[in-house]
């Protein structure tokens, strides 16, 4: 398992999602993802994206706006 | 043996009409993924998420969500750069703004065919209805996007598949045409219906259409952007700042983008490190950017109409602070420009 983190700072809706979309699909299954962004809409569409492609919220962190997403690579199904 | 199982990749933007598009097909046991292009344009979170007073709205794509309700994946791919010619040179116009309708679907549909290629999908559905938009769903439109994307007859129109001639996917009865429809024309009453049969509620509804090119200041400010540049081009930063803010062209030579509230504001500071930027420091008041080459006259004037925003815009004199981007900050005291100084023409 390898942790990774993406900045996805200052994109908007929803940029952080294609680009969690992009390196997601370099990571193995059981990698993690610590996606950081600034656009509260990330908080729905992140784990929107991630539910519907097998892949598992782990946390989301709020710090002086800027968020957190931690999300675990699923296996692909 | 067990009947294969059909796949059709659809264009969702998370509106009504592309939603039952899906969930009709979907009745016929048809697999269903969805697409969504984004070309920067989109109507979508941005502005709700920079505005403070927007802040307690639910942030969410609108494909996304629909997607979800459906139970389907979808793909969301960034077309920013490839879209660039579709919208500097349209091959077939633009619309009543900017929005170069009819290669923008033939793009998509382009795109649609390339990504059902590669996933070994079988065809393409979109929620197009005869009638409903002037420039890229009339009777006549219709097949040109079909023919320019290269889909030809693996374009299923499922909400006015029965006015067309029978695709790919009917004559070969992957789907039965007669559960299709024949949705005509600018009434929305049959998709109310079929959402109502369907039991879909909850839907975006973009006034317009589905992007900002559609939109009339949206488009002046883009065509006023190609103008000072003397060049139509742009970069995703150009388009999302099109989007924020009061923008004011005093000069050819430059215009200020000014922050109305704290959410613009906050949303501008991420662009300081490439616009000169105005602010008053000694009482609130918005944070402007300069795009442009402006004379020292020019940044004077600028600073009387920045405090002209802020909140000591009825005192004698403010002080303004100018901070280029790679260089110290300086200051001028100035008279705030009084409200009527302001030309109309200035406002884009
Ligand atoms: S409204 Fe915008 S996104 Fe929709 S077809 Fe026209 S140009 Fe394309």
């Amino acid at each position: 398992m390898n942790r990774h983190t993406l900045d996805a700072r200052r994109l908007l809706c929803p940029m952080p999602v294609i680009r969690a979309q992009a390196r997601v699909a370099q990571l193995q299954a059981g990698d993690i993802l610590d996606v950081v962004c600034t656009d509260p809409g990330a908080k729905n569409d992140i784990p929107a994206w991630c539910r519907m492609h097998g892949h598992r919220v782990l946390a989301i962190d709020e710090h002086n706006r800027e968020i957190t997403i931690s999300l675990e690579v699923g296996s692909g199904e | 043996m067990a009947k294969q199982q059909y796949k059709a990749v659809a264009l969702l933007s998370g509106g009504l009409d592309s939603t039952l598009a899906v969930r009709v097909l979907q009745d016929q046991s048809i697999h269903v993924e969805a697409i969504n292009f984004y070309t920067g344009f989109c109507v979508e979170g941005h502005t709700h998420a920079i505005r403070r007073q927007d802040q307690n709205k639910v942030k969410r794509n609108n494909a996304l969500w629909a997607a979800e309700q459906l139970g389907i994946k979808l793909h969301i791919i960034d077309v920013i750069e490839e879209y660039k010619p579709v919208l500097l040179a349209p091959r077939h116009g633009y619309g009543s703004h900017l929005n170069p309708c009819l290669d923008c679907k033939s793009f998509m549909v382009g795109k649609a065919l390339h990504w059902m290629q590669e996933h070994d999908f079988d065809f393409i559905i979109t929620g197009e209805v005869i009638g409903q938009r002037p420039m890229s769903q009339r009777r006549d439109t219709l097949p040109v996007v079909a023919r320019e994307s290269g889909a030809q007859d693996r374009l299923l129109r499922p909400l006015c598949a029965k006015l067309l001639p029978p695709t790919l996917p009917e004559r070969e009865g992957w789907v039965d045409r007669e559960r299709l429809h024949a949705f005509n024309g600018r009434s929305r009453k049959p998709q109310m219906a079929l959402a109502q049969h369907y039991k879909i509620t909850d839907y975006a509804q973009p006034a317009g259409g589905c992007c900002f090119l559609t939109d009339a200041s949206y488009s002046h400010k883009l065509a006023d952007l190609w103008q000072a540049r003397h060049r139509r081009d742009y970069e995703l930063d150009d388009i999302m700042l099109l989007k924020v803010g009061r923008h004011l062209r005093p000069s050819p030579d430059f215009k200020m983008i000014i922050g109305r509230e704290e959410g613009e504001n906050n949303f501008l500071e991420g662009y300081r490190h490439a616009f000169i930027h105005l602010r008053t420091p000694d009482c609130t008041g918005p944070l402007v950017l300069i795009d442009g080459q402006p004379s020292h006259a020019d940044l004077e004037l600028a600073a009387r109409i920045t405090a002209r925003y802020c909140k000591n815009r009825d005192q004698a004199r403010v002080r303004v602070q100018i901070t280029p981007p790679d260089a110290a900050a300086w200051e001028l005291d100035v008279a705030p420009l009084a409200a009527d100084a302001i030309p109309a023409e200035w406002l884009l």
